[in-house]
């Protein structure tokens, strides 16, 4: 997603959800991880100006709230796609092409492992194995498991999400 | 328990239980190296570079984080350890840029120091390394996170001690890093500049700008100094090259501020250079300043002062002493004043005090602040009322802190959120005005509910009857309003504070009596009266003082009505003996003070005066009238260290030296007495302010003999009951709380244990008055490094300080 996508986003983020979000963890400084994950239901992620409001509301500092949300790799410091790719790279994988499938997902969509596309439709992760080795090289997305792929199958299911 | 017995590198060795081997290690010499342990922070053990080998333990343990056990067999350097050492090392520096030749750090880096010690130059690992862009947001310092060894020391200092949450450790694996949230510059975070992390940094990560390239640790030489800014007195190393100050560090050996600081500390000594400073003596001709030999001023200030004199006698003289000026000088200017003829002597800033140091002295008999500073670590509890310490006192705001780490109860009753309200467990808002009806229900509260002492109050105090009978009407239904308050709020509050053996107040010295300030200090003091709260160890009553030296201003008589340690004017027996050890007549007339001075309607009779460092014409809202009247003056004298608006007021103007070239004592808000020494030589034509006072006197006939500060104060403490047991000598290493009154006196670390300074202590009825809401004014714009209210004279030296650039409203605002 360009800078600029996530600057309007971040500007349209409406922080008032928070109060009613941390109600519940009012001088409950020690639950920082509950709240982080309530913050990230509500947005999908966590948005800088919705951690503010956490970090001025329950006072603990800004920095507290970024160093926990950073160090979990369960919170999303950036906007988030309506479908998450998880292409696995596990050994199985990776021996069937796996690569090759990662590729040709880049390409469709135009961003690398780790981004999100600029209409908020697809976010691209890469795993380390996802359990479904018989049907490697495989794929998830959301909850569906794509496998046994080739490059060329990629645009068709890709397409199949709106 | 029983101590615990082990051996340490083939010694036995016998410590308390709970004692960590590193403790125990260092207890017999052994050098245990660390990077992540500090003694004021909980364990970490991250670093493992303190590991050691314990006989019969499977691998090697981390001395920091491991207590020692009955029978413990360890080797501190052993083969195995320097092994695990030297791979420690190896690991740090594969990812470390090896700059030492231009790193500021170099001499004092324990990165360095240890691979010297091992013999690690070139780490055998290969691999990425961090490439992270300086931080050189600010004026203060530069974050080169390249160094940065993760030891997280500067992030328990920012987050537990100082409370300034600006830095934290981020992300994690091998881009984890510390710093500000989102990767924000420093100068975009809520550091205070406080500088803990800079001089707890163990490599060369953090580094201060005012210093780079001017020296290596080796050329440069320390001298300790106590910082100038506010009444706690941190003790200061001033690093000296050449003839130049070029860094400060905080003096971890004293008792104050234990190694900690604030920006003022760290950072605001610079003025001391500013190009702007008076070298020589000023005589205003024509409306212009020019600059003249001291001969000649000295010569035209005798002239005026005989003149006024002989035309309106001695009672139209009149001197005002700095709260900056240090207890030898402050001594010497109200000798040579009332030398003179008259005890027309008195501080100005000691006047924004006078709400506060009045209700003290009716109800305690003395206007000191009570207990020390190290005592709030011992507290059950603590009350803040109208007080924001973290940013007056930054030292006392993080002695708050740590009291509240180890488990009292914090309450914070102010009219807006304050640094320290994030950590209280009761913060409560209250409405203009509030605070009086809140404490006095707080009083009312604690008769009804039977929480106050009962002992306390039929031995130690008076007045309680007449008190009890007039707090009755202060109920928690009545107040809630007045307060902004709920009933039970404020009932929460007096159980807080009742509750517990041990509870301090902390408010704040300076608030002006038409603000109803003398009445809310006389509540507090009830109120610590009432539940004994008063005589003994980690309790009492904090009202720090502004200036660093108000305390030793007043103590060393700079007043109208006493002479130095509070002795009366009036009592015959002391004049008598002022008046022999100065060979001069003491007047039994009661002196001018600033107050009469400045807030009279009438025409004043005053026509020459003398300001020694002091600035009443920037001072306060009412500025514009002081200056008037001073400009109304015959003849008025100025001694500063630049040309303060009073000093462009002046007639003559005189140069005075900065802290840091004088030798002297300063007394702190807690009467501690500390020794400060100079360490660079005063600008050109500059001299010793005790100097030129002595100088002037003998001009003007009075025979001194003073070689050195030190003989001033030997003359002071011997007329001086609290000081008589002080000397240079005895506060050489530690300073001591007065008072002291004998040679082998420890001093007093807390007042009125058995006794009051009035004897008992007087409950004051305070009216309820509900027409009189006092109105406390919006806090002043420079609010993180400003002692509230009364802050005239450190505005000057802020306003030529790199502190002046910092940002307004750091930490603790919502």
């Amino acid at each position: 997603m360009s800078r600029e996508t996530e600057a309007v986003m971040t500007e349209q983020i409406d922080i008032t959800a928070i109060e009613e979000i941390i109600e519940p963890y009012i001088k409950k400084k020690e639950m920082v991880i509950p709240v982080l994950q309530k913050v990230q239901e509500h947005f999908g992620y966590l948005p800088r100006p919705a951690i503010e409001e956490v970090s001025r509301l329950m006072r603990i500092p800004l920095s507290r709230l970024y160093g926990v949300a950073t160090f979990y790799a369960q919170f999303k410091m950036k906007p988030r796609g309506k479908y998450i790719i998880r292409v696995c790279k596990g050994t199985a994988c990776h021996i069937q092409g796996s690569p090759k499938i990662a590729e040709r997902i880049e390409e469709t969509l135009g961003i690398q492992s780790g981004e999100t596309t600029d209409d908020l439709r697809f976010t691209l992760e890469e795993v380390a194995c996802i359990g479904a080795c018989a049907l490697a090289p495989v794929i998830m997305i959301n909850d569906d498991p794509h496998g046994r792929l080739t490059p060329d199958k990629i645009k068709s299911i890709l397409d199949s999400y709106k | 328990m029983s101590a615990i017995k082990l051996t340490i590198d083939g010694r036995e060795i016998e410590v308390e239980p709970g004692t960590t081997i590193l403790e125990a290690a260092r207890q017999i010499g052994a050098d245990i190296p660390t990077f992540c342990h500090d003694p004021e922070l909980p364990p970490n053990g991250a670093c493992r570079i303190c590991v050691v080998e314990v006989e019969k333990a499977r691998a090697l343990v981390a001395s920091c984080v491991t207590p020692v056990a009955p029978g413990m067999v360890i080797h501190t350097e052993s083969e195995r350890v320097v092994r695990a050492r030297k791979e420690i090392l190896n690991l740090q520096i594969a990812n470390h840029p090896l700059v030492c030749i231009t790193c500021e750090k170099t001499g004092e880096c324990k990165l360095q120091d240890y691979c010297y010690r091992y013999g690690v130059s070139d780490s055998g690992y290969v691999g990425e390394v961090k490439d992270l862009p300086l931080d050189d947001s600010n004026p203060f310092f530069v974050r080169d996170m390249n160094k940065c060894i993760l030891c997280g020391i500067c992030v328990g200092k920012c987050q537990d001690v100082v409370g300034a949450g600006a830095i934290d450790f981020t992300k994690r694996g091998f881009i984890s890093n510390v710093g500000p949230a989102y990767e924000d510059k420093i100068e975009d975070s809520t550091c205070v500049f406080c500088g803990l992390c800079i001089d707890s940094c163990p490599v060369g990560a953090l580094i201060p700008k005012v210093g780079r390239g001017k020296g290596r640790p080796w050329e440069i030489e320390k001298t300790r100094a106590i910082c100038p800014y506010c009444s706690v007195g941190c003790g200061i190393n001033l690093h000296v090259r050449g003839s130049e100050i070029i860094g400060v560090t905080a003096d971890q050996q004293s008792p104050v501020n234990r190694g900690h600081l604030c920006a003022r500390g760290k950072f605001g000594w610079d003025y001391q250079k500013s190009s702007e400073r008076l070298t020589v003596p000023l005589v205003k001709s024509n409306g212009v300043f020019v600059e003249v030999s001291w001969e000649e001023a000295l010569g035209l200030i005798v002239d005026n002062i005989e003149d006024v004199r002989n035309r309106y006698g001695s009672l139209s003289l009149m001197g005002l002493c700095s709260p900056k000026a240090t207890n030898e000088e402050s001594y010497l200017f109200q000798k040579l004043i009332r030398s003179l003829g008259s005890n027309n002597v008195d501080s100005y800033t000691r006047h924004c005090h006078a709400p506060s140091v009045n209700a003290l002295m009716k109800a305690l008999g003395s206007a000191a602040m009570t207990n020390s500073i190290e005592e709030l670590t011992g507290t059950e509890a603590i009350f803040i009322i109208e007080a924001d310490p973290l940013d007056s006192h930054p030292i006392i705001g993080y002695r708050v802190r740590e009291a509240v780490r180890s488990g009292a109860k914090l309450i914070v009753a102010n009219e807006k959120a304050v640094g320290l309200s994030d950590i209280a467990h009761y913060f409560f808002a209250l409405e203009p005005g509030g605070a009086l009806a809140l404490v006095n229900t707080m009083s009312n509260v604690i008769l009804e509910e039977g929480l106050h002492d009962q002992a306390f109050i039929g031995k130690r105090t008076e007045g309680f009857e007449a008190f009890r009978k007039a707090i009755a009407g202060y109920t928690p239904e009545f107040t809630a309003e007045l307060t902004g308050l709920t009933e039970a709020e404020i009932r929460t509050a007096a159980r807080v504070y009742a509750g517990v053996e041990k509870a301090a107040i902390i408010s704040s010295a300076v608030i002006r009596e038409e603000e109803g300030g003398d009445q809310l200090v006389l509540a507090l003091v009830n109120l610590a009266l009432l539940t004994g709260n008063l005589g003994k160890n980690s309790c009492g009553l904090y009202l720090p003082y502004s200036e660093n030296n108000l305390q030793g201003c007043a103590d060393m008589g700079a007043l109208p009505a006493v002479l130095t340690g509070y002795q009366q004017l009036k009592e015959k027996a002391v004049r008598e003996k002022f008046s022999k050890a100065w060979k001069i007549p003491i007047s039994e007339k009661e002196g001018y003070s600033a107050a009469d001075i400045f807030n009279t309607k009438k025409e004043s009779s005053i026509k020459a005066m003398f300001i020694l460092g002091e600035n009443p014409a920037a001072c306060g809202e009412e500025h514009e009238k002081t200056a008037e009247i001073l400009k109304s003056l015959d003849f008025l004298v100025v001694q500063d260290i630049f040309m303060t608006e009073t000093a462009a007021l002046a007639d003559v103007v005189l140069p005075a030296i900065a802290f840091a070239e004088k030798l002297g004592t300063y007394t702190n808000t807690e009467r501690r007495v500390q020794l400060n020494r100079p360490a660079v030589e005063p600008p050109e034509e500059a001299y010793p302010d005790w100097e030129v006072i002595a100088e002037l006197a003998g001009w003007l006939g009075f025979e001194w003999n003073y070689d050195s500060p030190e003989d001033i104060f030997n003359e002071m403490a011997a007329l001086t009951p609290q000081y008589s047991g002080i000397s240079y000598e005895r506060i050489e290493a530690e300073g001591i709380q007065w008072p002291c009154p004998g040679k082998n006196h420890p001093g007093t670390r807390y007042l009125y244990e058995g006794r009051f300074g009035r004897g008992l202590g007087l409950f004051s009825i305070i009216e309820l008055d509900h027409s009189r809401k006092f109105d406390q004014k919006p806090l002043p714009e420079i609010h993180s490094i400003g002692e509230h209210g009364c802050q005239c004279i450190s505005d000057s030296m802020r306003n030529h300080s790199v502190i002046s650039s910092m940002k307004k409203n750091r930490g603790g605002e919502s």
